[in-house]
């Protein structure tokens, strides 16, 4: 090639071009590592499974880049267990040196991270579907954000449904952890306003089998059962109960009738047609969002590969959660420095759009957002799901009481016999 | 123990229980008998897969942990047989067979070659137990299978006298108890095997010196000792579901009956699982945050007076 | 009766009259090996040290004061000191198992007591606690842990060793249900977060530094504690009655008694490591002291080998290492199926743990030595 001008003026735009390039690539930015903490194990596995589906999902609605930087998922495994979970999460944090973590999935363990990232300021904490009241409302910590609505905000309205059905006196039958507590205020609360009277609770250990002497217990003067179990507890007591003869109406707490209890392999399922219930989902809801969350859901996680009919409420939980990290990122251009804060006051500010509605955080980081009253209802192939009858909007922690009125679930609280 | 102290412990014992029975049926009959037939029923489950354990103890004088796993695989193959067949008299019988064939290729595989060690047999079960369970989530997920008992069985019995209704397949659980315990006794007490395994609980040696094949007396009992945990899980299938996790509870339930009731003893352990499920489903109609503490008083009372349980001999 | 006692009882009495011919040459104890340092001018316990520690045992005693400094926080916090700890509870088990011939399963509920004992009286995020300083606190919960596994001890020692297993597997299923079940004491399925090490003399004893050599002074102390114990006659004693029990009862040992004392230091080993556990946690839960537990503490003692105290820590060290890094290479599902599985292959093929492996091995591959057995304890 002649060394003359107009070569030397080629070569030198063709050496910017691929300086130019180049650049832009080493412009595009480190991976981001982003933990996830499901329980994999023990007795949420199957709910653990759908979490980690929800959040992949996520992840691949954005292509796996966010503001031109790759994320990359690294998983970790828990079994309900606190100690567990905090074992798992330190792994995540301070070995394998994620910069955001998504998790956990249950009360207890929420609680234990909660306390773990106060720890760790450098890494910002991001609730999976963990719904116990105490996580964010007792000893907050600051980098811990939940974008899930508490066990307590799921039942709004089905307190006022249950007398709108005519059940003036019911006895709950829950789980002996922090989430049903949650669960219980939340429905009391507004139950027993409106007049309604709860004679017995009766909290069974969480894994018990056998509720014969439960149901046993159950007073001749109540005309309904709240039932608070979850998972392998929810299938036996409605089998145990249906065999032993009994015919009370039933209304089931969040996780009673999700997806997970709702497909368990085996027929003694039409008795919970008709439970009505409350939740931060609904399977038939008929919002344009959340139908096209569903397909995108059936279509990455067809029943065939092992996914529910429709999600369950812990893919919602963490896909709304890893949204919103995602979302976040987004938001600052994946910018990460000077300690998250950006990110953080991002993520505080932000009004992040679900498949159910459009979320917001409170001074506590914890969500405000919506509820559904729901009635169990089962279609042409014998599937089960449930339909709205109401929703309510902006729901927050305090569920619309007074700071001063509001008092957190334990065992003993609330009361009205 | 003398006349004197025999009567004793009777009064010891029998008065608080006679005093709590005379209070409970005056304050709630409903729910005194209804938790009386809750606590057989339930005691004829733990009956049914204790008493393979206790069989298998007393012989071989191996403390088999892998019988809660042996529970789970007999569950979850009864419950496929159920669901592929739609009978559930072939799902006990498959169930039954599938614990059996395992129990039998653990024994001939792997314990017949540490003869004599009894730790290290007890160590390989425990390892076999974490491997089995492990394998059955691998292939079952942490999903619940919940299995539909017979027709003829579901539902509830009605119009009972002071219960009301009372679900007959639990019902049911306490003639399958009463079956296998007569079958048991039969098998011990009227066949040649039995008697054999009978001699090879008090003398091991000399069954061996007597010309018997011990290996074989060995393989069957082992063979019956899983296949009726195997039968258990079929049938506490439909009762309690079976999910990951049933292994360990059965397997705690079984050690405190044979615990209770005396080792290598069948009556043993149907005293040791009556007293359980008596204690275990009182507690929790009664006062639900201490029903594992009446349990655990009782193993200790136990312990402290009669180590080897109320049937035991001294080995 | 002890062992001084009997050697002096054989040596003198009516056989020392001169018409007896004694045959003392067969029962006179071999001469001790000539003192290499018989002529140099050392002072008797530095010549005692250069006697028993050699270049390899001052190696590794480098090596583990070394690890915070070359390694990440991570790794000292949650690999390195949780295996001391996990090590201290197995050495407990080991200790039972294999010089006591007693396998118990109930060492991680004493671990689990000692614990719940820091939680509740001592100061933590739940409100039930008592706020107790710590000074009153762990020596308490110490004292609260002999006692229980003295109790569990006496409850198990009548019976023979293979009952020993089932009655502490039930026992310590119990003290789970009874911590899970139970609010009032024990705050149920929550059980007590926020549970820290005090802040002594400005040290933080929470950071990874600190806390590594903590739980490195409390392991080498059980360690060379359990060495100095097994050549007492206590615990020779109890090596008796682990061979032999009805020989050791017809020589006049109160077997029953030797066995619950056993059980006794097991229970104060069990009780520092459980302390530390809690600390090391920071919560404590039904969960820490349920069957997954109580049986991973035996999978530990084997995979390590019962002969020796060093076995305990070894198969600590596995134990961690496949757990925190068997995600990155297998399913984290799957954990259950490995550790399961490399526990029955150890019981399989080589019962006396990694330590009886390192025999073998060294039987095969090492120079033409004096024919070492692989149940020689050193």
């Amino acid at each position: 090639m002649k060394l003359n001008k107009r070569n030397w003026i080629r070569t030198m735009c063709a050496a910017a071009v691929v300086a130019a390039v180049s650049g832009a690539a080493f412009a595009q930015g480190a991976p981001l590592k982003i933990g996830l903490l499901a329980t994999l194990e023990g007795p949420f596995a199957a709910g653990g499974a759908d979490g980690m589906r929800g959040a992949e999902l996520a992840l691949n609605q954005r292509g796996g880049v966010v503001a031109g930087r790759k994320i990359e998922l690294i998983k970790a495994s828990s079994n309900a267990q606190p100690d567990v979970a905090v074992n798992a999460a330190r792994k995540l944090v301070e070995q394998d040196k994620v910069e955001i973590m998504v998790g956990p999935l249950s009360g207890g363990e929420g609680i234990a991270v909660k306390d773990y990232s106060k720890t760790q300021p450098q890494v910002t904490f991001i609730n999976g579907s963990s719904g116990a009241q105490a996580t964010t409302l007792v000893n907050t910590s600051p980098n811990f954000f939940r974008f899930n609505t508490d066990g307590a905000q799921w039942m709004v309205g089905l307190g006022k449904a249950a007398m709108d059905k005519g059940f003036k006196r019911t006895m709950i039958i829950a789980e002996d952890y922090a989430f049903p507590y949650s669960q219980v205020q939340g429905f009391m609360a507004e139950y027993c306003r409106l007049g309604g009277k709860v004679p017995l609770k009766a909290w069974v250990p969480l894994g018990a089998k056998d509720y014969s002497s439960v149901i046993a217990r159950i007073p001749k003067d109540v005309d309904s059962l709240l039932v608070i179990l979850g998972g392998a507890d929810a299938v036996n007591f409605l089998t145990q109960y249906e065999n032993a003869g009994g015919d009370l109406p039933m209304m089931g707490g969040s996780i009673t009738v999700s997806q997970d209890v709702l497909n368990y392999k085996g027929k003694r399922r039409d008795s919970l047609v008709g439970t009505i219930s409350a939740g931060p989902v609904a399977d038939n809801f008929e919002g344009a969002d959340w139908r096209a969350f569903v397909a995108d859901y059936r279509k990455a996680y067809p029943v065939s590969a092992g996914g529910f009919p429709s999600p369950s409420l812990f893919a919602f939980a963490y896909y709304t959660n890893m949204k919103a990290a995602l979302d976040g990122l987004a938001a600052v251009n994946g910018d990460l420095s000077g300690g998250q804060a950006k990110y953080r006051e991002t993520l505080s500010k932000m009004v992040l759009k679900t498949p159910t509605g459009d979320v917001r955080l409170d001074g506590n980081r914890q969500a405000i957002g919506t509820t559904f009253v729901t009635e169990v209802v089962k279609d042409a192939q014998g599937n089960l799901s449930t339909k709205v009858l109401r929703k309510v909007d902006n729901v927050d922690q305090t569920l619309g009481m007074k700071k001063e009125d509001f008092q957190m679930g334990t065992r003993d609280t609330p009361v009205c016999p | 123990m003398t006349r004197n102290e025999r009567f004793a412990t009777w009064l010891l014992v029998g008065g608080p229980i006679a005093v709590f029975s005379v209070w409970a049926l005056a304050d709630n009959t409903r729910l005194y008998l209804v938790t009386l037939l809750n606590s057989l029923t339930l005691a004829s489950l733990y009956f049914i897969v204790a008493s393979g354990f206790t069989l298998v103890f007393g012989l071989m004088r191996n403390v088999n942990l892998a019988h809660g796993s042996l529970y789970l695989l007999g569950g979850y193959v009864g419950y496929v047989v159920a669901r592929e067949t739609g009978w559930w008299i072939i799902a006990l019988a498959a169930g039954f067979l599938a614990a059996a064939i395992a129990g039998l290729l653990i024994q001939v595989l792997i314990l017949r070659r540490m003869q004599g060690q009894e730790l290290r047999q007890t160590m390989v079960t425990i390892g076999l137990s974490i491997v089995i369970a492990d394998l059955l989530l691998m292939v079952f997920t942490g999903q619940v299978h919940q299995m539909e008992a017979p027709s003829f069985l579901q539902g509830p019995i009605r119009d009972i006298p002071l219960i009301k209704a009372y679900s007959a397949y639990r019902l049911s659980l306490l003639g399958f108890g009463i079956a296998i315990g007569l079958f048991l006794w039969w098998l011990l007490n009227r066949t040649l095997v039995g008697s054999m395994i009978r001699a090879g609980v008090d003398d091991r040696a000399m069954l061996a010196a007597a010309g018997v094949n011990v290996n074989l007396v060995f393989a069957v009992t082992f063979a019956l000792g899983a296949g009726l945990a195997g039968l258990g899980g079929v049938i506490g299938a439909v009762e309690l579901s079976m999910v990951p996790g049933e292994d360990t509870r059965l397997l705690l339930a079984s050690l405190i009956v044979v615990i209770v009731g005396g080792m290598g003893s069948v009556t043993g352990a149907a005293i040791g699982a009556a007293i359980l499920g008596l204690a275990e489903t009182y507690g929790l109609a009664y006062a639900p945050t201490y029903s594992v503490v009446f349990t655990f008083v009782i193993l200790i009372v136990v312990l402290a007076f009669r180590p080897r349980g109320i049937m035991g001999r001294p080995a | 009766m002890n062992a001084a006692k009997w050697r002096r009882a054989m040596n003198t009495g009516p056989t020392t009259g001169p018409t007896r011919p004694l045959p003392r040459a067969a029962t006179q104890p071999a001469k001790p090996a000539p003192d290499p340092y018989a002529d140099s001018s050392a002072p008797r316990w530095l010549k005692a040290l250069w006697r028993t520690v050699s270049p390899r045992h001052v190696f590794v005693l480098a090596l583990l004061l070394l690890v915070p400094f070359v390694a990440s926080p991570f790794v000292t916090y949650q690999v390195a000191a949780q295996s001391l700890i996990l090590g201290l509870i197995a050495l407990s088990l080991s200790f039972l198992a294999g010089y006591g011939g007693i396998v118990s399963l109930a060492q991680m509920t004493v671990a689990g007591i000692a614990g719940y004992a820091v939680a509740v009286l001592g100061a933590s995020g739940t409100a039930s606690s008592l706020g107790w300083h710590w000074g009153l606190v762990v020596p308490l919960a110490l004292l609260i842990a002999v006692v229980c596994s003295t109790l569990v001890g006496w409850l198990s020692v009548r019976t023979d060793g293979i009952y020993t297993i089932m009655i502490t597997l039930a026992i310590g299923v119990a003290f789970y249900y009874l911590v899970l079940q139970n609010y009032s004491v024990f705050n149920g399925f929550q059980g007590f977060q926020k549970v820290y090490p005090p802040t002594v003399w400005g040290i933080s004893w929470r950071s990874p530094m600190p806390f590594y050599f903590l739980c490195l002074f409390w392991a080498l102390a059980g360690y060379f504690a359990i060495q100095w114990l097994v050549r007492t006659p206590f615990g020779i004693a109890l090596q008796g009655t682990r061979d032999n029990a009805r020989r050791m009862n017809s020589l006049g040992f109160n077997v029953t008694a030797t066995r619950v004392l056993a059980y006794a230091v097991s229970g104060l080993l069990a009780g520092v490591g459980g302390v530390l556990l809690v600390w090391y946690n920071g919560l404590i839960s039904p969960g820490s002291v349920g069957t997954g537990w109580l049986i991973n503490v035996l999978v530990i003692a084997v995979l390590g080998g019962m002969k020796h105290p060093i076995g305990a820590f070894l198969g600590a060290i596995v134990f961690i290492l496949l757990q925190t890094f068997a995600i990155d290479l297998i399913d984290r599902e799957r954990f259950n199926l490995v550790i399961g599985g490399v526990f029955l292959a150890i019981v399989l093929f080589s019962p006396d743990g990694l330590l009886g492996l390192w025999a073998k091995l060294r039987m095969h591959f090492g120079p033409s030595q004096v024919l070492t057995s692989t149940t020689q304890r050193r």
